[in-house]
């Protein structure tokens, strides 16, 4: 059974393992408010909020898409939906703005902005400050980018979006009395239904534990990949193992490797979310990446972890892991060990992992001064969509030169992988025209790309070169008067 | 009282020009009564003179905001249905072409929760639902013609059951090679309805004799209607041999009847009802039809309510999309670069039926002109059969295709002659003494256009732009920008003729409240608003007091489909009708039961008045309805509406198919990454004509809406099949309609002001549903204009649709190593 509160009211609901929250809202619980429209993570339509108590005991919300998150992941959570904001018949300012503003055209997609804008503005107000926190234009594109819209063109959402802030500011009349969250137990036992089961470890061990036993079950987090099989293939999941609760997981740790290296331990089952503020410390080609990565219902859910293991040759973050020398610590029946990711990918979809293996955390290295990081992803469209091609470029210029090239590319393989042809045509060279033709000419014996949906070979391997030539006009910008515009100011961070 | 009623009965004979010509004039002349000016701008300046609250002119919000935004708004799937309703799930042929060999569905009847299973041989009636040409049928009897095509449906106890069971069919195909190429198609002759010419004059002999000949080919991509809503209907049977149809559909009438025919019934029987779609665009005019049908065969078998919705994976790869088009265009022009004729041929992929491919074809023929005068030129359009979906309308209709063709040609002129595109666009447009079209009707409003373009050049301050932008290119390798002005002029009727008809009912109760039907449907575009708000107008009555309900065949017959940008043009009007009628008899009645004079009678702010100053008297609408209904004076009534003055002759490719055009003009500014193909558009100025706004806002929705949509069709929206001819790009992970971030950081956007529409539209309002949509094309020309500025714009590199990344940089690469090649 699945405890939690729904629009402030407590909701006892018995679930197969592979239910998704839109399933039990549309088909158990006759909540139709929230529409169904792509079932797969990309439209936005099934946006609802899903709220946490801090430390402090207010409830914290996050945007998700209902259609691919499990059902049981509710258990002991806040859901707000659209049917539960407006207080009897006044509006909550992110409606009447709609409203006002002319946001709505069709309605369809309508709830899933309302809910988006619902949690930005609750994020706005987050830390009690008066007036709220700035909407600026790339925090309204991190809101609102994962919220398809076909007929208004989005100018009267994004006037909505700004003026939401003008309205008297309310909460849902059932959130205020919910702060403590007390009405729910976030405990969640071990259900068994026969062999039917939705296991929620909270520790390692008992993860450990449940990989033993059962090392078939498949691990979901963000559900972000894995819920697409339920929802477009009609696979059926008797046993599904979350490992979103547990602790070790989510933990981000500073640490010292072996070879001297600081940097943290990032938690197998930490999101896109939680680890963009540690990247826009440090790493802020990659936190600039991260914003192009799915959409914030996507970020809000999708972990580290997880884009590594699925080992994707379009996952957009293990290129620049690989650029980084980033290394995995792995955790199974069999205990621990820890090897560099270069060798973690074997072909396509095709890891080292071992039967009952998890991803315990991903190792980041601290940001040195003397070391650069550029990552370029190009996809049709800028928002929420999957890279052509990904390059994700570390380097150390020393005395004029370039060490420790590490060149990784997605798209181009069938698995991330770096081009060290073209890494040894730039090592311990001046980053001059020659040896950049020189690298452009190795990526040839790097990659042989294939064609798809998102992009010929062609295409990619004339791409991948351009790339690399950007990257040289980048480094002669710091030395040179090399032309002022390299990049688009959209793409460039 | 001079009515727009009866200005605008219907032409008796359709071909009497003289005739015809004198009632445009009268119509021209005549200023109807009551029709002032409206407010304009998103803001509302004035209060429209009816002094009804929330009226036409107005800028009220949407009739369903309030519901959107709360979740109440109920769609199709959101209906609740008995507990024994059926869930339907397809099963669809896996190849493009071949013929059906073996269809086993034993283990698929076997599968737990499943009731039914249908197939061809077991529909009693019609098996072919072709909308307008036979050539759709309802299941594959044995010949497949594209992949996703329906071979039979179950029916279980849940969603989930109907689509496990479909996996249990034992299917076995004879595949055949599929025609995948619409040009080679043509060239063979395979095509789903015969080609068309529309030609004026002497073209040969203009090509001849011009100073340059130029031509140009160029491929424009299809595209996804990527409603939010998918397709979806609810059948429930009735207690006679009928059934009640739920449906997210723009065309109830047809539905009505292809379901009657399918299950052979009569029409009676059959009751469709929507009350709004989650987004159609074209999409669901013909092609919600066909689920309706299964659903309904269904019902009727098992006696139980049945729901249909298609899977999004499943929707995009089964319904057809916009056409795609293979253009080609042969110009002379002078030394000015003006155009003096030439030939354009145009092959619209229609997939593997007719469904309404020749009118579509059709339209982008007649807008292969867009708002240029072509001379003395040939048309010549091809419908070319291939192995895909059955390609449909998608807003524009053909349009947008047609326009393409003549947009580049004006680059293409303006590179060769080293003039700046919008003087080479400039000189070309309709002007008096060259305006009258290559199919032979008149554009009217001339001067129009070019105040719409040389305001919009002004106001987007585009030659102060142009010296900064080849400036700026002069000194940047890399990044290049680039800006383009690209007028519309849109036609607005459907073509087919019988089809510019409307029907409206009108109740008005006891207490006064009134509701009001039409034939029309929601699908957001704001059409129940605009109804609500002619009533308010006509009735002087607040918008509040005036509800619309869902369109229903039940309650106004014979309907067209909400399609052509007709909705309000022809539902208005209706309504309107309807209104003056009732109007009339209450009046009427008024001057007889309350001893006044009929003469200057008006309704004004709730109320019905009569004379002025002292004997001004006043009777509150709920007075009068209360007494005219205790005078046995009916307060229901209907209207309709028949537009008057169209024709046209397909044997001689010539008439007045328009009963006018609406205008409009883009400016769009890009930047564009020649390393990488990326690109970004950072400016975009609209001005767009709707002559007198009935609603500014939901206007404003359109142009905005219209003009993101038709840049999304040419930049990112790419369709991809593989060489099976299954579509690859069957999802919103593959196929990129634009998002937030794709909203141009400078968005301006106006609405012309104080140009009435010439012709006696409703309130002098203007179509705004499809001609936005080709402001777009700006956006793509705004990119050529950049990718030429590589080689110093001595040409306009060839830039087919959609220009994704890739295009944009294979195009930037042929232009860099032509111009290392020459000197």
């Amino acid at each position: 059974m699945i405890d939690f509160l729904l629009n402030g009211q407590p909701r006892h609901c018995a679930a197969s393992p592979d239910t998704s929250v839109l399933e039990l809202l549309r088909d158990s619980l006759g909540q139709t408010g929230t529409k169904e429209g792509c079932a797969s993570g990309d439209c936005g339509a099934c946006t609802v909020a899903i709220g946490e108590a801090g430390p402090d005991g207010t409830v914290r919300f996050h945007s998700a898409n209902a259609c691919i998150t499990p059902a049981h992941q509710l258990q002991g959570r806040v859901l707000a939906t659209v049917e539960g904001l407006a207080r009897g018949e006044s509006l909550h300012p992110a409606q009447a703005a709609m409203v006002e503003c002319h946001g709505s055209q069709c309605g369809f997609c309508t709830p899933g902005i309302v809910m988006s804008l619902f949690t930005l503005y609750e994020d706005q107000h987050a830390d009690g400050t008066t007036p709220p926190a700035l909407l600026t234009p790339q925090r309204l594109e991190a809101a609102l980018g994962g919220n398809l819209c076909r007929c208004t063109g989005y100018r009267p959402i994004r006037d909505a979006a700004l003026s939401m802030g003008d309205y008297p500011h309310a909460r849902p009349a059932w959130l205020e009395q919910c702060t403590d969250a007390a009405a729910t137990s976030p405990s969640s036992p071990v259900e068994h239904h026969g062999d039917s089961a939705f296991v929620q470890p909270e520790s390692l061990a008992e993860l450990v534990d449940e990989r033993t036993y059962h090392p078939e079950a498949p691990i979901v987090a963000g559900g972000t990949d894995l819920w697409l099989e339920v929802t477009q293939r009609l696979a059926r999941f008797a046993r599904v193992v979350d490992v979103t609760r547990v602790t070790e997981l989510n933990a981000i740790e500073e640490a010292t490797l072996e070879d001297g290296r600081e940097g943290w331990w990032i938690g197998g089952a930490v999101t896109y979310s939680r680890l963009e503020p540690l990247l826009a410390d440090h790493y802020p080609a990659f936190a600039h990446l991260l914003h192009r990565l799915g959409s914030a219902q996507v970020r809000n859910r999708g972990t580290l972890g997880g884009n590594i293991a699925n080992a994707s040759p379009i996952g957009d973050t293990p290129p620049v892991l690989l650029a980084l020398g980033s290394r995995l610590w792995l955790t199974g029946p069999e205990g621990e060990r820890e090897l560099p990711l270069d060798d973690f990918f074997l072909g396509y979809k095709k890891t080292d992992l071992r039967e009952g293996e998890v991803i315990r955390a991903t190792f980041l290295p601290r940001h040195e001064p003397s070391r650069h990081l550029r990552v370029w992803k190009l996809s049709k469209r800028r928002e929420d969509d999957i890279s052509a091609v990904l390059g994700a470029f570390g380097w150390r210029l020393e005395d004029g030169l370039l060490h420790d090239v590490r060149l990784a590319f997605g798209g181009m393989a069938a698995t991330p992988k770096r081009a060290t042809a073209a890494e040894a045509a730039l090592e311990g060279q001046a980053p001059s025209a020659a040896a950049f033709q020189a690298a452009r000419l190795a990526l040839a014996e790097d990659f042989q790309p294939m064609s798809d949906v998102r992009g010929s070979a062609d295409y990619r391997r004339l791409s991948a070169a351009n790339l690399l030539e950007r990257l040289r006009l980048v480094m002669a910008q710091e030395t040179t008067d090399a032309p002022r515009e390299v990049m688009l100011h959209a793409y460039a961070h | 009282m001079r009515t727009l009623t009866k200005l605008d009965a219907p032409s008796r004979a359709t071909n009497d020009l003289d005739d015809a010509t004198t009632r445009v004039r009268e119509e021209q002349q005549g200023r109807i009564k009551g029709d002032g000016p409206l407010a304009r701008g998103t803001e509302p300046q004035e209060t429209p003179p009816a002094v009804s609250r929330g009226g036409a002119g107005s800028a009220s919000a949407h009739e369903s905001a309030v519901k959107h935004v709360t979740g109440r708004a109920a769609y199709i799937d959101d209906i609740a249905a008995p507990a024994d309703a059926l869930h339907l799930a397809l099963g669809l042929s896996p190849v493009a072409h071949g013929r059906l060999t073996r269809l086993d569905l034993e283990a698929v009847r076997a599968r737990p929760g499943v009731v039914d299973v249908v197939a061809f041989s077991d529909v009693p009636g019609h098996t072919d639902i072709g909308p307008v040409f036979p050539g759709d049928p309802i299941f594959v009897e044995d010949e497949i013609s594209y992949a996703g095509q329906v071979l039979f449906a179950v029916a279980a106890e849940t969603h989930r059951a109907a689509r496990e069971a479909v996996k249990a069919a034992i299917v076995e195909v004879d595949e055949q090679p599929a025609s995948l190429d619409p040009v080679g198609a043509a060239g063979r002759g395979e095509a789903v309805r015969p080609p068309h010419v529309q030609q004026s004059g002497d073209w040969q002999r203009s090509l001849a004799d011009a100073a340059h000949v130029i031509e140009g080919e160029q491929f424009v991509g299809g595209q996804e209607h990527f409603y939010l809503e998918g397709q979806a209907c609810l059948v429930q049977p009735t207690e006679d041999e009928g059934v009640i149809v739920h449906t997210s559909n723009q065309h109830p009438s047809e539905t009505q009847k292809l379901v009657a025919e399918v299950l052979g019934i009569p029409f009676h029987a059959v009751t469709v009802e929507v009350r709004r779609m989650g987004g159609g665009f074209g999409g669901k005019e013909t092609q919600a039809s066909p689920w309706a049908c299964i659903a309904a065969l269904v019902a009727r078998r098992t006696g139980r309510t049945t729901r249909l919705r298609l899977p999004r994976a499943e929707d995009m790869r089964v319904t057809g999309k916009r056409h795609p088009f293979h253009n080609r265009y042969r110009l002379g022009v002078d030394a000015a670069g003006v155009i003096q004729g030439g030939e354009l041929t145009l092959i619209g992929d229609c997939g593997y039926s007719p469904d309404l491919s020749d009118a579509i074809v059709d339209r982008a023929m007649f807008h292969a002109d867009n708002a240029y005068f072509l001379g003395e030129a040939r048309v010549t359009g091809h419908r070319a059969r291939t192995h895909t979906a059955s390609n449909t309308a998608f807003r524009g209709f053909g349009g947008p295709q047609g326009m393409m063709v003549i947009e580049a040609a004006m680059d293409d002129i303006a590179r060769r002659l080293g003039e700046d595109p919008l003087t080479i666009r400039k000189r070309n447009l309709y002007r008096p003494g060259r305006e009258t079209t290559h199919y032979g009707q008149t554009v009217e409003q001339v001067a129009l256009l070019h105040h719409v373009v040389e305001r919009l050049e002004a106001s987007s301050d585009y030659w102060a732009r142009r010296e900064a932008i080849t400036a700026f290119n002069a000194e940047s390798p890399v990044i290049k920008r680039g800006m383009a002005l690209t007028p519309v002029k849109f036609g607005i009727s459907f073509t087919a003729k019988h089809l510019n008809q409307a029907g409206a009912l009108l109740h008005v109760y006891t207490d006064g409240s009134v509701q009001i039907n039409h034939g029309g449907t929601e699908m957001g575009q704001g059409l129940h608003t605009k109804i609500c708000q002619v009533v308010a107008r006509e009735l002087a009555l607040d918008l509040e007091t005036v509800r619309i309900t869902a369109t229903r065949t039940d309650k106004v017959p014979n309907t067209s489909p909400t399609a052509a940008s007709s909705g309000a043009d022809l539902n208005g009007m209706a309504a309107r009708d309807a209104c003056l009628s009732l109007k009339a008899r209450l009046f009427d009645f008024a001057s007889e039961h309350y001893a006044l004079d009929r003469e200057g009678m008006r309704l004004e702010a709730g109320a019905l008045v009569t004379g002025a100053g002292e004997s001004e008297r006043r009777i509150p609408w709920g007075e009068l309805v209360q007494a005219a209904y205790l005078g046995r004076v009916s307060l229901s009534e209907k209207g309709f509406y028949a537009t008057p003055l169209i024709h046209y002759d397909r044997m001689t490719g010539q008439g007045r198919p328009f009963y006018y055009f609406a205008h409009g003009a883009a400016v769009a500014e890009v930047s564009v990454d020649t390393l990488t193909g990326e690109y970004q558009v950072d400016r975009v100025d609209i001005l767009h004509d709707v002559g007198d706004s009935l609603n500014p806002a939901i206007d404003i929705g359109q142009v905005e809406g219209g003009f993101i949509q038709g840049m999304g069709w040419l930049t990112s929206e790419e369709l991809r099949w593989n060489d099976g001819g299954q579509l690859i790009s069957d999802g919103p992970a593959t196929y990129k309609i634009p998002t937030y971030g794709d909203l141009p950081p400078s968005f301006n956007v106006e609405l012309l002001q104080g140009h009435p529409n010439s012709m006696a539209s409703i309130y002098r309002s203007k179509a705004v549903g499809e001609p936005p949509f080709m402001l777009g094309i700006s956006v793509w020309a705004a990119l050529r204009d950049a990718l030429s500025s590589i080689n110093d714009y001595r040409e306009a590199p060839r830039l087919d649709t959609p220009a994704t990344p890739e295009r944009v940089l294979l195009a930037a690469e042929t232009l860099r190593h032509r111009g290392e090649s020459t000197p």
